[in-house]
Protein backbone atom coordinates (compact mmCIF):
# COMPACT_ATOMS: atom_id res chain seq x y z
CA UNK A 1 0.00 0.00 0.00
CA UNK A 2 2.95 2.08 0.84
CA UNK A 3 4.48 1.70 -1.99
CA UNK A 4 1.49 2.47 -3.78
CA UNK A 5 0.55 5.76 -2.56
CA UNK A 6 3.83 6.91 -2.80
CA UNK A 7 3.61 5.91 -6.30
CA UNK A 8 0.59 7.99 -6.96
CA UNK A 9 1.60 11.08 -5.14
CA UNK A 10 4.98 10.62 -7.03
CA UNK A 11 2.35 11.55 -10.24
CA UNK A 12 0.81 14.36 -8.70
CA UNK A 13 4.35 15.51 -7.38
CA UNK A 14 5.58 15.67 -11.03
CA UNK A 15 2.47 17.90 -11.83
CA UNK A 16 3.25 20.30 -9.11
CA UNK A 17 6.94 20.68 -10.01
CA UNK A 18 5.95 21.68 -13.54
CA UNK A 19 3.66 24.46 -12.60
CA UNK A 20 6.17 25.16 -9.78
CA UNK A 21 9.29 25.57 -13.16
CA UNK A 22 6.87 26.45 -15.47
CA UNK A 23 5.78 29.50 -13.24
CA UNK A 24 9.44 30.70 -12.47
CA UNK A 25 10.65 30.26 -15.99
CA UNK A 26 8.07 32.68 -17.25
CA UNK A 27 6.79 35.12 -14.46
CA UNK A 28 11.13 35.84 -13.60
CA UNK A 29 11.51 37.76 -17.03
CA UNK A 30 7.63 38.85 -17.23
CA UNK A 31 8.44 40.15 -13.62
CA UNK A 32 11.57 42.55 -15.08
CA UNK A 33 9.71 43.41 -17.95
CA UNK A 34 6.70 45.10 -15.52
CA UNK A 35 9.04 46.30 -13.16
CA UNK A 36 10.52 48.30 -16.16
CA UNK A 37 6.99 49.48 -16.77
CA UNK A 38 6.13 50.50 -13.37
CA UNK A 39 9.47 52.43 -13.45
CA UNK A 40 9.03 54.00 -16.72
CA UNK A 41 9.25 57.77 -17.30
CA UNK A 42 5.77 57.72 -19.57
CA UNK A 43 3.48 58.44 -16.57
CA UNK A 44 -0.20 56.69 -18.46
CA UNK A 45 2.24 53.46 -18.83
CA UNK A 46 3.14 53.43 -15.41
CA UNK A 47 -0.07 54.05 -14.01
CA UNK A 48 -1.32 51.55 -15.77
CA UNK A 49 0.70 48.64 -14.72
CA UNK A 50 0.52 50.02 -11.39
CA UNK A 51 -3.04 49.52 -11.66
CA UNK A 52 -2.65 46.17 -12.90
CA UNK A 53 -0.10 44.83 -10.52
CA UNK A 54 -2.46 46.75 -7.31
CA UNK A 55 -5.05 44.67 -9.23
CA UNK A 56 -3.32 41.16 -9.02
CA UNK A 57 -1.53 41.64 -5.65
CA UNK A 58 -4.66 42.54 -3.97
CA UNK A 59 -6.47 39.73 -4.83
CA UNK A 60 -6.57 36.22 -4.14
CA UNK A 61 -4.61 33.55 -6.44
CA UNK A 62 -7.37 31.48 -5.98
CA UNK A 63 -9.88 33.87 -7.44
CA UNK A 64 -7.29 34.43 -10.56
CA UNK A 65 -7.08 31.09 -11.12
CA UNK A 66 -11.26 30.69 -11.56
CA UNK A 67 -11.12 33.88 -13.95
CA UNK A 68 -8.56 32.61 -15.89
CA UNK A 69 -10.57 29.51 -16.41
CA UNK A 70 -13.69 30.21 -16.94
CA UNK A 71 -14.11 33.62 -17.56
CA UNK A 72 -13.44 33.22 -21.42
CA UNK A 73 -16.00 30.27 -21.00
CA UNK A 74 -18.56 32.72 -19.54
CA UNK A 75 -17.69 35.53 -21.63
CA UNK A 76 -18.39 33.14 -24.75
CA UNK A 77 -21.70 32.27 -23.57
CA UNK A 78 -22.93 36.12 -22.89
CA UNK A 79 -21.96 36.87 -25.82
CA UNK A 80 -23.15 33.96 -27.92
CA UNK A 81 -26.36 35.02 -26.09
CA UNK A 82 -25.96 38.79 -26.70
CA UNK A 83 -25.66 37.53 -30.31
CA UNK A 84 -21.96 39.12 -31.05
CA UNK A 85 -20.46 35.71 -31.11
CA UNK A 86 -18.81 37.01 -34.79
CA UNK A 87 -16.21 39.29 -32.71
CA UNK A 88 -12.37 39.31 -32.94
CA UNK A 89 -13.10 39.10 -28.90
CA UNK A 90 -14.98 36.12 -28.88
CA UNK A 91 -12.50 34.28 -30.42
CA UNK A 92 -9.95 35.38 -28.48
CA UNK A 93 -12.31 34.52 -25.41
CA UNK A 94 -12.94 30.86 -27.17
CA UNK A 95 -9.33 30.23 -27.78
CA UNK A 96 -8.62 30.95 -24.19
CA UNK A 97 -11.83 28.92 -23.10
CA UNK A 98 -9.73 26.19 -25.01
CA UNK A 99 -7.01 26.06 -22.72
CA UNK A 100 -6.75 22.76 -20.32
CA UNK A 101 -6.84 23.36 -16.44
CA UNK A 102 -2.82 23.22 -16.45
CA UNK A 103 -2.33 25.76 -18.88
CA UNK A 104 -4.82 27.94 -17.09
CA UNK A 105 -3.12 27.08 -13.82
CA UNK A 106 0.62 28.41 -15.97
CA UNK A 107 -0.75 31.89 -17.01
CA UNK A 108 -2.55 32.47 -13.55
CA UNK A 109 0.48 31.60 -11.43
CA UNK A 110 2.99 33.12 -14.13
CA UNK A 111 1.08 36.43 -14.44
CA UNK A 112 0.33 36.62 -10.49
CA UNK A 113 4.31 35.56 -9.53
CA UNK A 114 5.53 38.14 -11.82
CA UNK A 115 4.12 41.02 -10.12
CA UNK A 116 5.39 40.00 -6.88
CA UNK A 117 9.00 39.52 -8.62
CA UNK A 118 8.25 42.87 -10.12
CA UNK A 119 7.80 44.49 -6.69
CA UNK A 120 10.93 43.06 -5.35
CA UNK A 121 13.04 43.99 -8.72
CA UNK A 122 11.89 47.29 -8.11
CA UNK A 123 12.72 47.74 -4.75
CA UNK A 124 15.83 46.29 -5.44
CA UNK A 125 16.52 48.58 -8.37
CA UNK A 126 15.88 51.90 -6.60
CA UNK A 127 18.13 50.28 -3.34
CA UNK A 128 21.29 51.09 -5.33
CA UNK A 129 22.97 54.48 -4.45
CA UNK A 130 23.25 57.08 -7.38
CA UNK A 131 26.66 56.84 -6.83
CA UNK A 132 26.86 53.83 -8.79
CA UNK A 133 25.04 54.78 -12.08
CA UNK A 134 27.07 58.55 -11.68
CA UNK A 135 30.57 56.65 -11.49
CA UNK A 136 29.87 54.61 -14.23
CA UNK A 137 28.43 57.67 -16.60
CA UNK A 138 31.45 59.77 -15.01
CA UNK A 139 33.92 56.57 -16.50
CA UNK A 140 32.03 57.24 -19.83
CA UNK A 141 29.77 53.80 -19.69
CA UNK A 142 26.52 53.49 -21.42
CA UNK A 143 22.91 53.20 -19.59
CA UNK A 144 23.65 49.47 -20.85
CA UNK A 145 26.74 48.91 -19.76
CA UNK A 146 26.14 50.69 -16.25
CA UNK A 147 22.74 48.03 -15.79
CA UNK A 148 24.36 44.96 -16.80
CA UNK A 149 28.12 45.59 -15.62
CA UNK A 150 27.45 47.65 -12.49
CA UNK A 151 23.93 47.74 -11.04
CA UNK A 152 22.49 43.95 -11.74
CA UNK A 153 24.57 41.85 -9.88
CA UNK A 154 24.46 44.53 -7.03
CA UNK A 155 20.52 44.22 -7.32
CA UNK A 156 20.70 40.12 -7.60
CA UNK A 157 22.44 39.92 -4.18
CA UNK A 158 19.96 42.64 -2.89
CA UNK A 159 16.84 40.45 -3.89
CA UNK A 160 18.15 36.86 -3.41
CA UNK A 161 16.43 36.66 0.40
CA UNK A 162 13.10 38.25 -0.58
CA UNK A 163 12.96 36.64 -3.78
CA UNK A 164 13.72 32.87 -2.26
CA UNK A 165 11.05 33.66 0.03
CA UNK A 166 8.50 34.41 -2.71
CA UNK A 167 9.91 31.08 -4.63
CA UNK A 168 9.43 28.97 -1.25
CA UNK A 169 5.69 30.25 -1.26
CA UNK A 170 5.21 29.48 -4.56
CA UNK A 171 6.05 25.86 -3.81
CA UNK A 172 3.56 25.71 -1.36
CA UNK A 173 0.68 27.55 -3.64
CA UNK A 174 1.05 24.97 -6.46
CA UNK A 175 -1.49 23.51 -4.34
CA UNK A 176 -3.98 26.05 -5.24
CA UNK A 177 -4.30 24.72 -8.71
CA UNK A 178 -6.23 21.80 -7.33
CA UNK A 179 -9.45 24.24 -7.29
CA UNK A 180 -9.69 23.99 -11.35
CA UNK A 181 -9.42 20.50 -11.65
CA UNK A 182 -5.02 20.35 -12.24
CA UNK A 183 -3.68 17.20 -10.92
CA UNK A 184 -1.25 17.74 -8.25
CA UNK A 185 -0.16 16.42 -5.42
CA UNK A 186 -2.92 16.87 -2.84
CA UNK A 187 -5.30 15.93 -5.07
CA UNK A 188 -3.57 12.62 -5.75
CA UNK A 189 -3.38 12.27 -1.75
CA UNK A 190 -6.86 13.24 -1.31
CA UNK A 191 -8.41 10.72 -4.10
CA UNK A 192 -7.33 8.00 -1.18
CA UNK A 193 -9.88 9.29 0.90
CA UNK A 194 -12.74 8.47 -1.45
CA UNK A 195 -11.22 5.14 -3.04
CA UNK A 196 -9.56 3.58 0.04
CA UNK A 197 -11.14 5.47 2.97
CA UNK A 198 -7.87 6.37 4.52
CA UNK A 199 -6.44 10.07 4.89
CA UNK A 200 -2.49 9.76 5.58
CA UNK A 201 -1.92 9.78 2.34
CA UNK A 202 -2.70 13.38 2.62
CA UNK A 203 -0.75 13.69 5.17
CA UNK A 204 2.11 12.31 3.70
CA UNK A 205 2.15 14.86 0.87
CA UNK A 206 3.50 16.77 3.55
CA UNK A 207 6.93 15.26 2.94
CA UNK A 208 6.98 15.87 -0.52
CA UNK A 209 6.35 19.76 0.16
CA UNK A 210 8.98 19.70 2.76
CA UNK A 211 11.90 17.62 0.70
CA UNK A 212 11.32 20.08 -1.70
CA UNK A 213 11.46 23.38 -0.22
CA UNK A 214 14.59 21.66 1.83
CA UNK A 215 16.54 21.24 -1.17
CA UNK A 216 15.35 25.24 -1.96
CA UNK A 217 16.27 26.28 1.04
CA UNK A 218 19.78 24.41 0.73
CA UNK A 219 20.20 25.85 -2.87
CA UNK A 220 18.92 29.63 -1.91
CA UNK A 221 21.67 29.94 1.00
CA UNK A 222 24.36 28.50 -1.02
CA UNK A 223 23.76 31.34 -3.92
CA UNK A 224 23.98 33.98 -1.38
CA UNK A 225 26.95 32.46 0.22
CA UNK A 226 27.99 32.42 -3.28
CA UNK A 227 27.58 36.35 -3.25
CA UNK A 228 28.55 37.31 0.04
CA UNK A 229 32.46 37.77 -1.19
CA UNK A 230 31.38 41.86 -1.68
CA UNK A 231 29.23 43.62 0.70
CA UNK A 232 27.08 46.90 -0.99
CA UNK B 1 45.28 78.81 -24.61
CA UNK B 2 43.56 77.84 -21.66
CA UNK B 3 42.80 74.35 -21.16
CA UNK B 4 39.51 74.45 -19.50
CA UNK B 5 36.88 77.89 -19.77
CA UNK B 6 33.63 78.48 -17.83
CA UNK B 7 31.67 81.01 -18.83
CA UNK B 8 28.73 82.11 -16.49
CA UNK B 9 26.85 78.82 -16.05
CA UNK B 10 23.90 78.17 -14.36
CA UNK B 11 21.80 76.36 -12.27
CA UNK B 12 19.04 76.01 -11.02
CA UNK B 13 16.28 73.17 -9.39
CA UNK B 14 12.97 73.96 -9.67
CA UNK B 15 12.63 77.56 -8.36
CA UNK B 16 16.05 77.47 -6.60
CA UNK B 17 19.24 78.95 -8.24
CA UNK B 18 21.86 77.41 -6.70
CA UNK B 19 24.59 78.49 -9.01
CA UNK B 20 24.11 82.07 -10.39
CA UNK B 21 26.76 82.52 -13.03
CA UNK B 22 30.00 80.97 -12.78
CA UNK B 23 33.10 82.49 -14.76
CA UNK B 24 36.28 81.14 -15.00
CA UNK B 25 39.36 79.29 -16.41
CA UNK B 26 42.02 76.60 -15.34
CA UNK B 27 45.48 76.54 -17.42
CA UNK B 28 46.98 73.29 -18.01
CA UNK B 29 48.88 71.58 -15.26
CA UNK B 30 46.98 74.05 -12.75
CA UNK B 31 45.90 73.23 -9.27
CA UNK B 32 42.54 74.95 -8.48
CA UNK B 33 40.88 74.70 -4.87
CA UNK B 34 37.35 75.84 -4.83
CA UNK B 35 36.55 76.98 -1.04
CA UNK B 36 33.32 77.66 0.33
CA UNK B 37 30.73 76.95 2.79
CA UNK B 38 27.98 73.67 2.38
CA UNK B 39 25.40 74.54 -0.33
CA UNK B 40 27.21 77.00 -2.02
CA UNK B 41 26.84 75.03 -4.88
CA UNK B 42 30.73 73.46 -5.26
CA UNK B 43 29.55 69.88 -5.63
CA UNK B 44 26.63 70.78 -8.16
CA UNK B 45 29.51 73.04 -9.95
CA UNK B 46 31.54 69.79 -10.55
CA UNK B 47 28.44 67.57 -11.54
CA UNK B 48 28.27 70.04 -14.87
CA UNK B 49 31.42 69.67 -15.39
CA UNK B 50 31.15 66.20 -15.12
CA UNK B 51 27.70 66.52 -17.21
CA UNK B 52 25.69 65.14 -14.06
CA UNK B 53 23.68 67.57 -14.42
CA UNK B 54 22.63 70.01 -17.38
CA UNK B 55 23.64 73.46 -16.91
CA UNK B 56 20.42 75.88 -17.73
CA UNK B 57 22.96 78.13 -18.99
CA UNK B 58 26.04 79.16 -20.06
CA UNK B 59 29.17 77.51 -21.96
CA UNK B 60 32.21 75.30 -21.23
CA UNK B 61 34.72 75.07 -23.64
CA UNK B 62 37.81 72.19 -23.13
CA UNK B 63 41.53 73.32 -24.63
CA UNK B 64 39.34 76.06 -26.88
CA UNK B 65 36.45 73.53 -28.47
CA UNK B 66 33.41 74.22 -26.73
CA UNK B 67 31.82 70.91 -25.43
CA UNK B 68 28.75 72.52 -23.95
CA UNK B 69 26.56 75.65 -25.00
CA UNK B 70 23.35 76.49 -23.46
CA UNK B 71 21.74 77.16 -26.56
CA UNK B 72 22.48 73.09 -27.38
CA UNK B 73 21.74 71.10 -24.52
CA UNK B 74 19.99 68.20 -25.79
CA UNK B 75 23.25 66.50 -26.47
CA UNK B 76 23.16 62.44 -27.50
CA UNK B 77 24.12 60.22 -25.51
CA UNK B 78 27.25 59.52 -27.50
CA UNK B 79 28.74 63.36 -27.82
CA UNK B 80 27.80 63.11 -23.81
CA UNK B 81 29.88 60.51 -23.49
CA UNK B 82 32.64 61.67 -25.08
CA UNK B 83 32.20 64.76 -23.56
CA UNK B 84 32.65 63.69 -20.08
CA UNK B 85 35.93 61.93 -20.74
CA UNK B 86 37.31 65.21 -20.75
CA UNK B 87 36.85 65.26 -17.03
CA UNK B 88 37.36 62.45 -14.12
CA UNK B 89 35.53 62.88 -11.26
CA UNK B 90 36.58 61.82 -7.52
CA UNK B 91 33.57 61.51 -5.08
CA UNK B 92 33.27 62.17 -1.88
CA UNK B 93 31.76 58.34 -1.15
CA UNK B 94 34.47 56.74 -3.42
CA UNK B 95 31.81 54.93 -5.18
CA UNK B 96 34.15 51.78 -6.08
CA UNK B 97 31.76 49.05 -7.81
CA UNK B 98 31.88 46.92 -4.74
CA UNK B 99 31.40 43.54 -6.83
CA UNK B 100 34.59 43.92 -8.83
CA UNK B 101 38.36 44.04 -7.40
CA UNK B 102 40.81 47.03 -7.17
CA UNK B 103 42.23 45.82 -10.52
CA UNK B 104 39.07 45.43 -12.35
CA UNK B 105 37.58 48.72 -10.62
CA UNK B 106 40.19 50.48 -12.56
CA UNK B 107 39.87 48.59 -16.43
CA UNK B 108 36.15 48.07 -16.47
CA UNK B 109 35.39 51.00 -18.11
CA UNK B 110 39.14 51.22 -20.77
CA UNK B 111 37.89 47.10 -21.49
CA UNK B 112 34.11 48.16 -22.25
CA UNK B 113 35.35 50.57 -24.67
CA UNK B 114 37.74 48.36 -25.90
CA UNK B 115 35.24 46.03 -26.81
CA UNK B 116 33.24 48.31 -28.35
CA UNK B 117 35.46 49.26 -30.76
CA UNK B 118 36.05 45.82 -31.59
CA UNK B 119 32.67 45.64 -32.64
CA UNK B 120 33.32 48.53 -35.61
CA UNK B 121 36.48 47.17 -36.39
CA UNK B 122 36.75 43.71 -36.74
CA UNK B 123 40.58 44.55 -36.92
CA UNK B 124 41.10 45.39 -33.82
CA UNK B 125 43.26 43.10 -31.34
CA UNK B 126 41.35 42.80 -28.13
CA UNK B 127 43.48 40.89 -26.56
CA UNK B 128 46.57 43.15 -26.70
CA UNK B 129 44.51 46.00 -26.08
CA UNK B 130 43.44 44.09 -22.98
CA UNK B 131 46.75 43.48 -22.05
CA UNK B 132 47.87 46.57 -22.09
CA UNK B 133 44.98 47.89 -20.04
CA UNK B 134 45.95 45.79 -17.65
CA UNK B 135 49.75 47.00 -17.64
CA UNK B 136 48.45 50.07 -17.53
CA UNK B 137 46.00 49.46 -14.68
CA UNK B 138 48.96 47.84 -12.73
CA UNK B 139 51.20 51.30 -13.04
CA UNK B 140 48.68 53.67 -11.92
CA UNK B 141 48.20 51.40 -9.02
CA UNK B 142 51.62 51.31 -8.13
CA UNK B 143 51.50 55.38 -8.90
CA UNK B 144 49.26 55.25 -5.65
CA UNK B 145 51.06 52.65 -3.50
CA UNK B 146 48.46 50.08 -3.95
CA UNK B 147 49.71 47.39 -5.90
CA UNK B 148 49.91 44.28 -3.01
CA UNK B 149 45.78 45.27 -2.91
CA UNK B 150 44.96 44.46 -6.58
CA UNK B 151 42.92 41.51 -6.20
CA UNK B 152 41.51 42.67 -3.08
CA UNK B 153 37.74 43.52 -3.15
CA UNK B 154 36.63 47.40 -1.89
CA UNK B 155 35.34 46.33 1.15
CA UNK B 156 38.42 44.69 2.58
CA UNK B 157 39.91 47.65 1.99
CA UNK B 158 39.94 51.04 4.65
CA UNK B 159 38.21 54.13 3.24
CA UNK B 160 41.74 55.91 2.71
CA UNK B 161 42.49 52.94 0.27
CA UNK B 162 39.27 53.31 -1.44
CA UNK B 163 39.76 56.44 -2.05
CA UNK B 164 43.28 55.73 -3.04
CA UNK B 165 41.46 53.24 -5.63
CA UNK B 166 39.18 55.70 -6.62
CA UNK B 167 41.48 58.34 -8.19
CA UNK B 168 43.64 55.84 -9.79
CA UNK B 169 40.32 54.36 -11.35
CA UNK B 170 39.69 58.11 -12.21
CA UNK B 171 43.02 58.43 -13.74
CA UNK B 172 42.60 55.42 -15.85
CA UNK B 173 40.97 57.14 -19.14
CA UNK B 174 43.31 60.21 -19.02
CA UNK B 175 40.89 62.87 -18.20
CA UNK B 176 42.37 66.31 -18.78
CA UNK B 177 41.08 67.45 -15.92
CA UNK B 178 40.38 65.72 -12.81
CA UNK B 179 37.60 66.81 -10.12
CA UNK B 180 37.85 65.99 -6.51
CA UNK B 181 34.34 66.63 -4.34
CA UNK B 182 35.35 66.83 -0.80
CA UNK B 183 37.62 63.51 -0.98
CA UNK B 184 38.20 63.35 2.45
CA UNK B 185 35.20 64.32 3.57
CA UNK B 186 33.85 60.70 4.24
CA UNK B 187 37.32 59.66 6.03
CA UNK B 188 38.33 59.32 9.54
CA UNK B 189 40.95 61.91 10.39
CA UNK B 190 43.73 59.58 10.62
CA UNK B 191 42.77 58.30 7.00
CA UNK B 192 43.29 61.69 5.23
CA UNK B 193 46.76 62.01 5.17
CA UNK B 194 47.39 58.77 2.48
CA UNK B 195 45.00 60.81 0.19
CA UNK B 196 46.11 63.66 0.29
CA UNK B 197 49.30 62.85 -0.13
CA UNK B 198 48.39 61.40 -3.37
CA UNK B 199 46.70 64.41 -4.67
CA UNK B 200 49.87 66.16 -4.28
CA UNK B 201 52.05 63.81 -6.21
CA UNK B 202 49.83 63.88 -8.79
CA UNK B 203 49.95 67.72 -8.74
CA UNK B 204 53.79 67.81 -8.61
CA UNK B 205 53.05 65.11 -11.90
CA UNK B 206 51.42 68.67 -13.50
CA UNK B 207 48.04 66.74 -13.38
CA UNK B 208 44.75 69.52 -14.33
CA UNK B 209 42.77 69.23 -11.01
CA UNK B 210 39.90 71.14 -9.88
CA UNK B 211 39.44 70.31 -5.66
CA UNK B 212 36.77 71.06 -3.71
CA UNK B 213 37.84 70.71 -0.47
CA UNK B 214 37.41 72.06 3.77
CA UNK B 215 41.39 70.92 3.87
CA UNK B 216 42.81 74.70 3.89
CA UNK B 217 46.26 74.07 4.69
CA UNK B 218 46.52 71.41 1.83
CA UNK B 219 44.55 73.63 -0.13
CA UNK B 220 46.62 76.48 0.59
CA UNK B 221 49.66 74.49 -0.33
CA UNK B 222 48.83 72.62 -3.14
CA UNK B 223 46.87 74.99 -4.96
CA UNK B 224 48.10 77.54 -8.04
CA UNK B 225 44.80 79.54 -7.38
CA UNK B 226 41.66 79.45 -5.39
CA UNK B 227 38.21 80.03 -5.99
CA UNK B 228 36.09 80.79 -3.12
CA UNK B 229 32.21 80.54 -3.45
CA UNK B 230 29.38 81.75 -1.66
CA UNK B 231 25.88 81.12 -2.35
CA UNK B 232 26.31 80.37 -6.15
CA UNK B 233 28.75 83.40 -7.37
CA UNK B 234 32.72 83.33 -7.56
CA UNK B 235 32.97 85.43 -4.60
CA UNK B 236 36.73 85.86 -4.67
CA UNK B 237 39.53 84.30 -6.91
CA UNK B 238 43.48 84.62 -6.60
CA UNK B 239 46.38 83.14 -5.24
CA UNK B 240 46.52 81.33 -2.00
CA UNK B 241 48.49 84.37 -0.50
CA UNK B 242 45.71 86.49 -1.96
CA UNK B 243 42.83 84.68 -0.60
CA UNK B 244 44.31 83.86 3.07
CA UNK B 245 46.72 86.61 3.75
CA UNK B 246 45.11 89.67 2.48
CA UNK B 247 41.60 88.70 1.83
CA UNK B 248 39.16 91.47 2.48
CA UNK B 249 36.25 90.28 2.23
CA UNK B 250 34.54 89.10 5.74
CA UNK B 251 32.95 86.39 4.85
CA UNK B 252 35.80 84.94 3.36
CA UNK B 253 37.75 85.30 6.61
CA UNK B 254 35.06 84.13 8.51
CA UNK B 255 35.41 80.97 6.74
CA UNK B 256 39.17 80.65 6.31
CA UNK B 257 39.12 80.78 10.69
CA UNK B 258 36.31 78.57 10.94
CA UNK B 259 37.83 76.15 8.96
CA UNK B 260 41.17 75.92 10.28
CA UNK B 261 40.21 76.38 13.78
CA UNK B 262 38.22 72.36 13.41
N1 LIG C 1 19.30 67.52 -7.16
C1 LIG C 1 18.99 68.62 -6.42
N2 LIG C 1 17.71 69.01 -6.29
C2 LIG C 1 17.39 70.10 -5.58
N3 LIG C 1 18.27 70.86 -4.91
C3 LIG C 1 19.57 70.52 -4.98
C4 LIG C 1 20.00 69.38 -5.74
N4 LIG C 1 21.34 69.30 -5.63
C5 LIG C 1 21.73 70.33 -4.85
N5 LIG C 1 20.68 71.07 -4.46
C6 LIG C 1 20.73 72.28 -3.64
O1 LIG C 1 21.71 73.12 -4.17
C7 LIG C 1 22.43 73.79 -3.16
C8 LIG C 1 23.90 73.62 -3.38
O2 LIG C 1 24.23 72.28 -3.18
P1 LIG C 1 25.70 71.71 -3.42
O3 LIG C 1 26.11 71.99 -4.80
O4 LIG C 1 25.69 70.30 -3.00
O5 LIG C 1 26.57 72.59 -2.42
P2 LIG C 1 27.96 72.28 -1.75
O6 LIG C 1 28.58 71.12 -2.46
O7 LIG C 1 28.72 73.54 -1.89
O8 LIG C 1 27.69 71.97 -0.32
C9 LIG C 1 21.93 73.24 -1.84
O9 LIG C 1 21.05 74.17 -1.28
C10 LIG C 1 21.21 71.98 -2.23
O10 LIG C 1 20.12 71.76 -1.38
MG1 LIG D 1 29.21 69.26 -1.71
Amino acid sequence: MFIEVTLALFGGFLTTLQIFFLTLLFSIPLGLVICFGSMSRFKPLQWLVKVFVWIIRGTPLMLQLIVVYFGPGLLCASMERAGQAGNVIYYIADYLNSFSPFVATIIAFSINYACYFSEIYRGGIESIPRGQYEAGQVLGMTKTQIFFRVVLLQVIKRILPPMSNEIITLVKDTSLARIITCYEIIWAGQKFIKSEGIIWPLFYTGAFYLLFSGLLTILFAKMEKKLSYFKN
Amino acid sequence: MSILNVYDLKKSFGKTEVLKGITFSVEQGEVISILGSSGSGKTTLLRCLNFLETPNEGRIEVNGREIFSADNKELPDRVLRENRLNFGLVFQQFNLFPQYTVLENLTLAAKLRVKEAAKKDKTLSKNQLFESIDKQALETLESVGLSEKKDFYPCQLSGGQQQRVAIARALMLSPQILCFDEPTSALDPELTGEVLAVIKELAQRKVTMIIVTHEMAFAREVSDKIIFMDEGVVAACGTPDEIFCNSSNERICKFISAMSNK
